[in-house]
């Protein structure tokens, strides 16, 4: 397997703190998070205004938001993890990765939407949506997850091979 | 009322990170589970707080700050799909189908009971 294209079973798995990370981990961390949240929930609830769903229809924001927020997150994640998890690039996957995108979208609005569409007798479509966002969301995933990795950082083409 | 909403939102990210990191801990398990914890109570907590609203009893601003923002940010739709998708790419196919299914299934289960336990 080109570990070059795809990321290897060695790389962070999500944008989880590793595993010996202290109890309560520190502060600035959680503020870089919490900026980034604050930032992507305010862009989810202005497009949530901005385009009206109709009360009996597919919540299509959401799932807009939830797929779009799903590539974006493989991207940023394959391309940050061309070098160790420190410094800036842990801070950009903090507020960008686990703020902005982690607060952009959402699974429990997802939940709700589904379970909506089923309690309301739509009960087929409350399934299609539920498999559709999952499915849409996971193949969206693994296209960003791909896309990150090929791309090469400035002068990397350079180097012999140019792996990272 | 907008800018409310997004600081709760960003108190629910920063939420999400200190629960996560609290998880991964006390469970070291090659499949991700802090995402999973984080999902499954924010659909119990999202469920409760929307059959709260219907029975009456809350207002809808505070559904959009606690539900939309606040849990909105706590749970993760991007990160529980790349989960899954580094799962799939990594040859752990079984995993990842597993992964996803019992996200959903669970966090169906919780909104469900959330709304039950609150809701008319």
């Amino acid at each position: 397997m080109d570990a070059d294209a795809v990321p290897g079973p060695a790389a962070p798995v999500t944008t989880t703190p590793p595993a010996d990370a202290p109890v309560v981990p520190p502060l600035p961390a959680a503020l870089l998070v919490a900026a980034g949240g604050t930032v992507g929930v305010l862009a989810r609830a202005l497009l949530g205004q901005a385009v009206a769903t109709a009360p009996d229809g597919w919540p299509w924001v959401t799932l807009g938001i939830n797929v779009a927020g799903s590539c974006a997150l493989g991207v940023l994640l394959a391309v940050l993890q061309r070098g160790p998890d420190v410094g800036r690039r842990r801070a950009v996957r903090l507020a960008v990765g686990t703020g902005v995108l982690g607060g952009f979208t959402t699974y429990s609005t997802f939940a709700l939407d589904v379970v909506g569409l089923v309690e309301g007798g739509r009960v087929a479509a409350g399934v299609a949506y539920a498999l559709v966002s999952v499915t849409a969301g996971v193949g969206a995933a693994v296209v960003g997850l791909v896309l990150g990795a090929r791309v090469r950082r400035p002068g990397a083409v350079a180097r012999a091979g140019g792996a990272a | 009322m907008i800018v409310l909403l997004a600081l709760a939102g960003g108190l629910g990210a920063a939420a999400r990170y200190v629960v996560d990191a609290a998880v991964v801990r006390r469970l070291p398990t090659s499949v991700p589970v802090g995402t999973a914890v984080v999902n499954v109570t924010a659909c119990l907590l999202l469920g409760a707080l929307t059959g709260w609203t219907l029975r009456g009893s809350g207002p809808d601003a505070l559904h959009a700050v606690l539900g939309v923002g606040f849990l909105g940010g706590y749970s993760t739709f991007s990160t529980a799909s790349v989960e899954a998708a580094r799962l799939l790419l990594v040859g752990r196919g079984r995993a990842a189908v597993i992964h996803a299914v019992m996200m959903l299934l669970a966090c169906l289960a919780a909104a469900v009971a959330g709304l039950a336990l609150t809701g008319p």
